[in-house]
């Protein structure tokens, strides 16, 4: 067997170093003004874009490209609901441990069972209206979770709990990929 | 920054210094150059007011050139030098080509990127281009008068990183500094939206000569975001020809014609078609070299029923950029039609039935990305003035990653992410002491690395010699504004680093490339049961050579019918491997993992021992 090159996949490296919600002018805080994002993103783009400074010496568009790159990262990282919890449990010193710790109660595993087979199944049987029905299920799964999320995190500063959620919110979006998947094959 | 500077980032200080800048849409079938004069994009004719330049270069044997019209004369006399849409090989190899039989060319299947043989020796499909850019430059600078700062060159939204990369080489060589690389849906946008002041969400559907893409953007106070992106890079108005010629040669019994009766009767597959625009029906007529005559009529029932596939095929993409933009038809406020092939009735049809709504053809279909492409070079080129003032926000159309362990795709850039973006992945040794390590860069949606686009592989040597597991090499992906990539590695407890610029190596066949997105969908199950397969055995292949490993340094700690168990574990899971259920591979590892359950505990405790009594070992030792 080749052993070079085989690459075994350790963890995502994001960049924390700067405080996202310091850099769009924002309160650190869980509820946020999507509006207010989008327009200090905007804003802050219209300074930092390699577009406007395409004329400009190489050391310039260098500079420009990588501010670019970090303001993106920082606008994707708090426009999602998931990234941005993650991102505050980071500051707040709270490890969500989403890649090793799977451990979630034996109730929650159970339902996750039931969710996944009900899927399974409506794809074998190309049921696409049951399928959706499951969509709007776990959609609304996912929003409660979420509220819990801007409980614990924004007025109870329960940052165990909000991680709790977190883990539990990601195994709901793995579940709705599953969903779209089942739903473009169908499609095909 | 100079305290006196005044003007806003990207806005000239000085606005008397006009900077001539260009926009080029360099087409399948026909290319344009533009320039913002007096503040007014306007497209640059030729010597004789034509606008568009065909995509045709012609080599002679004297060596000499001719590009445009003067080629397009010979395209059935003198194919095998005449070349015709070089979009579609560029940043392709042979296989990646479609109807190459219908191809009068004489190819060579080079490394890399397919050539072809002329007259005038053998051409790269990127210096074909750049003759056709250098016709357009020397257009525009006589046009203009004065030498070009730059251009922006546009591609079809779903390029992929070879053929924005061959573009750029093309662009190049014929002396044009690029400014940018812009997604054509993209430039149709900006001279859609700037003209008509919109706002909200708009669909640029956007149908060429040889490749489609669909992009959702949503325009507000001057900011041009895309939302999502989809397409295929190979289909435009080209295979609508291709499906009339088959029709002909049906209808008019002809078998295996002549390469320059081929091209001709593409021609006149190409006229009917663009008459059935305008007629309900189209007469072809033609003699061919063998005294064959041809004398069809093709209606405009019998054209859409033929092209319907093609039609369908465009409606896929288009519901998917929607689906990633997670929005509905609902939501789109207009649809901008773009490229010559827009025109065709059946197109509008379908368009207008999918979106439930007229789509937009107010902005010429074949000028408005040149249009847009203009003032965007004309602003990046630094003439920025105060009404300027909009923000392009564009997105890499596919997924970009490395090969991991089973010949499987960890996905580090997913697509639809906004540019410029950079992306860091760790990762770590699979083997003690392993000193290098190659990196594989793949585009795609596929789960298998044999699905994707093979962009380019590198190595990472002169990693410090550590125990299996130890190292962490960070691997950073950085895609710029031209949405073209640069990786690099880098062993973080070292500091040994390696990057490049991804430069094409490919391998895909044509489908592959062409309907990368389509084929992840349609296999999702296959996929998943292969992968699950390979991530089984490379995890069974991992656990025996860890238990192997222990078993040679710590083997003393087992009872002659303990380690028995053990042997016969590997061996009973060694024979799972070579199967191909993954299912008894995975029920074989928690086997031996079990067996070898108290055989970890006492070698945990003897290292923890070990570890308290260090100090005195090595005392010993000396």
């Amino acid at each position: 067997m080749r052993l070079r090159g085989k690459l075994q996949r350790l963890t995502v490296v994001p960049d924390f170093s700067q405080d996202y919600f310091a850099l769009f002018g924002l309160r650190r805080a869980y509820r946020i003004d999507a509006a207010q994002l989008d327009q200090a993103y905007h804003a802050m783009q219209g300074r930092v874009h390699p577009d406007r400074h395409a004329h400009l010496p190489e050391t310039e568009r260098r500079l420009s490209m990588q501010w670019a790159t970090q303001v993106n990262e920082a606008y994707r990282t708090l426009k999602k609901p998931l990234l941005r919890a993650h991102y505050l449990l980071r500051l707040a010193g709270t490890d969500t441990e989403h890649e090793s710790n799977t451990a979630m109660p034996p109730e929650f595993l159970m339902e996750q069972m039931e969710w996944r087979e009900a899927v399974a199944e409506a794809r074998a049987a190309g049921d696409h209206h049951e399928l959706e029905k499951l969509m709007q299920r776990l959609e609304k799964t996912a929003d409660g979770l979420l509220g819990e999320i801007e409980r614990d995190i924004d007025a109870k500063k329960d940052y165990a709990a909000a991680a709790d959620a977190v883990r539990r919110l990601m195994f709901i979006e793995k579940l709705e990929h599953e969903i779209e998947d089942a739903l473009e094959a169908l499609e095909n | 920054m100079a305290l006196l500077q005044i003007s806003e980032p990207g806005m000239s200080a000085a606005p008397h210094q006009h900077r001539l800048a260009v926009g080029i849409d360099l087409g399948t079938t026909n290319s344009l150059v533009a320039t913002v004069r007096n503040g007014i994009a306007v497209v640059l004719n030729d010597e004789n007011g034509r606008s568009l330049l065909p995509s045709i270069v012609r080599y002679k044997a004297d060596g000499g050139v001719d590009v445009g019209y003067a080629a397009q004369g010979t395209q059935a006399s003198d194919p095998r030098n005449t070349i015709v849409s070089a979009k579609r090989f560029m940043g392709r190899g042979l296989k990646d080509v479609s109807h190459i039989e219908s191809m009068p060319y004489d190819f060579l299947d080079a490394e890399g990127m397919v050539r072809l043989r002329t007259v005038a020796g053998v051409k790269s499909p990127v210096e074909v281009s750049a003759e056709i850019l250098k016709s357009l430059r020397i257009r525009a600078e006589a046009s203009l008068g004065g030498e070009l700062v730059g251009a922006v060159i546009t591609v079809p939204a779903y390029f992929d990183d070879a053929q924005r990369q061959a573009t750029k080489d093309a662009a190049k060589l014929a002396g044009l500094n690029v400014l940018r690389l812009l997604n054509e849906p993209t430039a149709a946008a900006i001279a859609y939206g700037l003209d008509n002041a919109s706002e909200g969400v708009y669909a640029v559907f956007d149908l060429g000569g040889g490749t489609f893409d669909i992009s959702i953007l949503k325009l507000s106070r001057g900011v041009f975001e895309v939302l999502a992106t989809n397409g295929d890079a190979a289909l435009g108005g080209d295979d609508f020809d291709q499906r009339v010629y088959c029709w002909i040669l049906d209808d008019a019994k002809i078998r295996f014609p002549s390469i320059e009766d081929t091209r001709s009767l593409l021609l006149k597959a190409r006229e009917a078609k663009e008459m059935l625009t305008g007629h309900d029906v189209a007469p072809i007529h033609a003699e061919l070299s063998t005294g064959e005559k041809v004398d069809l009529t093709l209606n405009i029932d019998t054209f859409a029923d033929i092209t319907k596939t093609l039609i369908s095929k465009t409606l896929g993409p288009t519901r998917k950029a929607l689906r990633d933009a997670g929005l509905t038809v609902d939501d789109v406020k207009g649809v901008v039609m773009v490229g010559g092939a827009t025109r065709m009735p059946q197109v509008q049809r379908a368009v207008a039935e999918y979106f439930r709504q007229e789509p937009l053809t107010n902005l010429d279909p074949e000028k408005v990305v040149a249009l847009g492409a203009a003032m965007q070079a004309n602003v990046l080129a630094g003439n920025r003035a105060g009404a300027d003032d909009w923000l392009l926000l564009d997105v890499i159309p596919l997924s970009l990653g490395l090969e991991t362990m089973g010949g499987l795709t960890e996905k580090v850039i997913p697509r639809n992410s906004t540019i410029p973006i950079a992306k860091a992945q760790e990762f770590t040794t699979f083997k003690d002491g392993q000193t290098a390590m190659s990196f594989h860069v793949v585009q795609g949606e596929r789960e298998l690395v044999s699905d994707c686009r093979s962009l380019a592989k590198f190595e990472l040597r002169g990693i410090p010699p550590m125990v299996a597991g130890a190292a962490r090499i960070r691997v950073t992906f950085q895609v710029d504004a031209d949405g073209l990539l640069s990786v690099s590695a880098r062993e973080m407890t070292s500091g040994v680093e390696a990057s490049i610029t991804v430069k094409p190596s490919y391998g895909l066949t044509d489908d592959e490339i062409a309907g990368m997105l389509k084929e992840s969908i349609d296999h999702v199950g296959d996929d998943v049961q292969a992968r699950n397969l390979r991530e089984q055995q490379v995890e069974a292949e991992r656990l025996i050579e860890a238990v192997e490993a222990a078993l040679a340094a710590d083997g003393r700690l087992l009872r002659a019918g303990e380690r028995a168990d053990i042997d016969e574990e590997i061996a009973s899971l060694k024979k799972r491997i070579a199967g191909t259920d993954h299912r008894a591979i995975k029920a074989g590892i928690d086997s031996l993992n079990a067996a070898t359950q108290d055989f970890a505990a006492r070698r945990m405790d003897q290292g923890i021992k070990r570890a308290l009594t260090g100090q005195k070992i090595v005392e010993f030792k000396l």
